[in-house]
């Protein structure tokens, strides 16, 4: 049937049909823990994250307490408190977001979105799983390490991440800090050539480019940027490294501490807000455009309706990733630069609206007149669009220079980045896990609780953010310990703030529900059955649920169509299965 | 309905060349890249990331350079070598150069004895490249004694700049790395190449797949590479 459909294929060199032999595990060590199917690798990440992802949430309740309450608690010092929101913003962008959406949705979902049996190199998966956990276990030993964590910021900026006033400057915070970070992007890399190439060559018959999910698309365009995104990162790592260690100036200009003059002299600190920027603006759309992709797939899934403008959501994430290589330096406009720079980077800022307005806008239309079953994941999928508009439209106003100076380092920026790349990618993390769950237990996660969950979550977001951004039009600057009596800051901003660590905590609680649910419906959550939502993609129609070694049983799945034939007329039933033929009087 | 589902994968190939003939290949059925096996497709994935650190590398390195008000070293006074009582500036810089381009020469004849499946030009050839790689980093580590005996220090040297001892350990450090690595892959391929496991179909202690002379060609891509990092470095730091 598939050599009649597609002539083409017969061509494919023999070579290429050694290459899909499977690893076959031999006892419970390799097929549990030192597994090299991706599925269980996929598990195995999503598991390690959100286990990380549990210490930033805890550092994120404490901070809160200080800002709501500041005074009543004598354990979080400055120092402590710096510590606790450098390691909250590196837990949660790179430790949580970047492995859960890479490391886990990736590994789980592209060898199944596409008909593979496994990712190309299994062994080299398995090893970036454990190079994770081994960065993972490096970044928490800080917390134990004399003199704790670095409390630099989670951007790092030197001269003062390695000066002795800093947390963990002169300890060893800011060393761990940085091996973590490299130990990270290397097995980060072993893992994403994994994608990368699954994606390129390994799909199955009929499954061209343009016939695949949109979550693969933007899992895919995400782990190309990240590839080369990170080794920026990993220089600036290195070469701070070298200046703390070995007293190298890459980055520190000379300077006097504390009266003494410091051997340092003749470094660029510019040098690494521009290597960490190059880094850390594609950052955010590592984040983001694997949420673009699962929440397009939710959103078609559970309004029943074919995706609005497929081609052109492929190219709208196509044309982000390529975009935010040039924005990085909207980071550092109070850093002093050229104007010219400035008006570049504004320009090149502003640009990214329009395709993120496309996605938008799809996104939307995909909605309109749908038959929109307003279960968990779709809730959790609108719960995205909406934060997402909120904090994208925020960063119009921070992109533009003139507006961004006097908003920089104040409230309004946190509230920005949480908005946009905090709470809207978590949201669709919860969405996917709703609606994936089913496949990877073979269980339904329970209604009720996931619908307290998306409302406590959804709501308190907001009422914990969108009151940030009064605050920061007031001039309440971020990173401040205590931001104490100042004249521009009147006492219902400390009210608020009260108002605001008071919700924090309720969110925070409101998460350990989420994580019930995990573990009851592992048990007594109602059977699932292998295609609960009645989607058309792959990894739905496996032979077993969840799906064993190899995915799809003997015969891999031929495709015959896109993934978004929803309530197509005429159709026996609302969706038809990519690997469904068509029907002879369809057929071209 | 707005959008019509894609045609199928056959009816899609055949374009009349332009941007939707370019689309049509990439997006083919199976394969972007068609007869290009996976270790190829993911030895150029890992060097084109491989090709962004050591750009950030260079870069910084001349952001330091350009950016530092203390005069800079002259490279060709401080890579000179007194053979014979004449000062010949870059004469070791100029050999180790010629090594390792030499050893891209070999590495691409065994590629080829390989394909042929002639099994000791092959292995005698990889390690003849391995043996070049090995006497290049020789000659590095030569170098940085001599320079570290003439009070060379990451963090400080007696002629100018210290970013210059920084960028210097940091990149030839790193680049003698790769070679160190590439050296190893070689002779472990050409051992495997030798006890005839690519025509045995023996499978590989970790990943326990079967091994295949295109191996060959994928340590050759890593290998080039690596030369071609050298160029450079040559030409950005000692040149300069």
């Amino acid at each position: 049937m598939g050599e009649a459909v597609h002539p083409a294929n017969t061509a494919i060199p023999h070579d290429h049909a050694e290459e899909v032999e499977l690893y076959h595990p031999h006892s419970w060590w390799t097929r549990y823990v030192f597994s090299q199917d991706a599925k269980v690798i996929g598990v195995q990440y999503s598991l390690t994250a959100i286990g990380i992802g549990l210490v930033a949430l805890v550092l994120s309740w404490l901070m809160r307490l200080q800002l709501g309450f500041p005074g009543t608690f004598d354990f979080i010092d400055p120092p402590a408190y710096y510590q606790f929101i450098t390691m909250h913003g590196m837990i949660m962008v790179v430790y949580l977001l970047t492995a859960l959406f890479l490391g886990g949705f990736g590994n789980y979902l592209i060898p199944l979105m596409l008909g593979a049996r496994d990712m190309v190199f299994p062994y080299v998966n398995m090893l970036s799983y454990w190079v994770y956990v081994l960065a993972v276990l490096v970044l928490v030993a800080s917390f134990f390490a004399p003199g704790g964590p670095t409390g630099a910021g989670w951007t790092l900026y030197p001269p003062q991440a390695i000066l002795s006033g800093t947390p963990g400057g002169q300890d060893w915070g800011i060393i761990l800090m940085l091996l973590s970070l490299a130990l990270f992007i290397i097995g980060f890399t072993m893992g994403g050539l994994n994608y990368v190439v699954t994606v390129l060559q390994a799909r199955t018959r009929g499954m061209t480019l343009m016939r695949m999910p949109l979550t693969i698309w933007g899992i895919f365009t995400a782990t190309v940027m990240a590839l080369l995104a990170f080794p920026a990162l990993f220089v600036g790592a290195v070469m701070m490294l070298l200046d703390r260690l070995l007293g190298t100036s890459f980055f520190m200009p000379s300077l006097v501490e504390m009266g003494q003059q410091l051997k340092y002299g003749g470094g660029s600190p510019i040098l690494f807000q521009h290597l960490f920027w190059f880094f850390g603006h594609p950052e955010v759309y590592i984040v983001a455009l694997p949420a673009f992709g699962i929440v397009s797939d939710l959103i078609a899934t559970h309004a029943r309706r074919n995706i609005f403008g497929y081609r052109m959501m492929v190219w709208a994430i196509v044309a982000i990733g390529a975009l935010s290589f040039v924005v990085w330096a909207h980071h550092m406009y109070v850093s002093g630069m050229n104007p010219y720079f400035g008006f570049f980077f504004a320009t090149t800022t502003l640009i990214i609206a329009i395709p993120t307005a496309i996605k938008v806008y799809n996104w939307l239309l995909t909605l309109w007149r749908g038959d929109i079953h307003l279960n968990v994941p779709m809730l959790f999928a609108l719960g995205f669009i909406v934060t997402f508009v909120n904090g994208g439209l925020t960063g119009l106003f921070l992109g533009n220079v003139v507006v961004d100076v006097p908003l920089s380092d104040t409230m309004f920026v946190v509230a920005h980045f949480h908005m946009v790349m905090g709470v809207a990618p978590i949201m669709v993390i919860y969405g996917g896990i709703y609606h994936w769950y089913p496949k990877i237990t073979g269980r339904m996660l329970d209604e009720t609780m996931g619908k307290i969950h998306f409302w406590v979550t959804f709501l308190g977001a907001y009422l914990i953010f969108f009151p940030m951004h009064y605050l920061g039009l007031l001039g309440v600057p971020r990173r401040y310990h205590d931001i104490g009596q100042a004249a521009f800051v009147p006492d219902s901003a400390h009210t608020l703030n009260a108002f605001i660590s008071v919700v924090a905590l309720v969110v925070g609680a409101a998460q350990m529900l989420f994580l019930f649910n995990l573990a009851w419906s592992l048990r007594r959550g109602r059977q699932a059955g292998p295609n609960p939502w009645g989607a058309t993609t792959l990894e739905w129609q496996t032979p077993e649920t969840p799906p064993g070694h190899g995915n799809f049983g003997p015969e891999l799945p031929v495709v015959h169509r896109w993934a978004y034939d929803y309530s197509v007329p005429g159709a026996a039933r609302d969706f038809i299965p990519q690997n469904e033929p068509d029907p002879a009087g369809r057929a071209a | 309905m707005p959008d019509v589902a894609p045609a199928p994968a056959t009816e899609i190939a055949p374009q009349t060349g332009g941007w939707p003939s370019l689309v049509a290949d990439w997006s083919a059925d199976r394969h972007a890249f068609r007869g290009v096996s996976w270790g190829k497709a993911m030895m150029w994935v890992f060097l084109l990331s491989d090709t962004f650190v050591f750009s950030c590398f260079l870069i910084g390195y001349m952001t330091v350079r350009m950016s530092t008000t203390v005069p800079w070293p002259n490279p060709s006074e401080v890579f000179s070598l007194e053979v014979g009582g004449t000062n010949f500036p870059l004469l070791l810089i100029a050999i180790m150069t010629f090594v390792l381009i030499s050893s891209s020469g070999t590495m691409a004849m065994a590629v080829n004895f390989a394909y042929r499946r002639d099994r000791l030009r092959t292995v005698l050839l990889m390690l003849a490249t391995a043996f070049f790689g090995a006497t290049f980093v020789g000659m590095q580590a030569f170098e940085w004694t001599k320079l570290i005996h003439e009070g060379v220090r990451p963090w400080e040297n007696p002629w100018g700049a210290p970013q210059f001892g920084s960028a210097f350990f940091m990149i030839t450090g790193f680049h003698g790395t790769h070679v160190t690595i590439g050296v190893i892959f070689l002779l472990i391929v050409a051992r495997k190449a030798w006890r005839g496991d690519f025509d045995t179909g023996r499978k590989g202690f970790f990943t326990s797949r079967s091994g295949r002379w295109e191996i060959v060609e994928i340590t050759g891509l890593y290998w080039h590479f690596v030369d071609l990092v050298w160029v450079f470095i040559f030409a950005l730091f000692y040149l300069w």
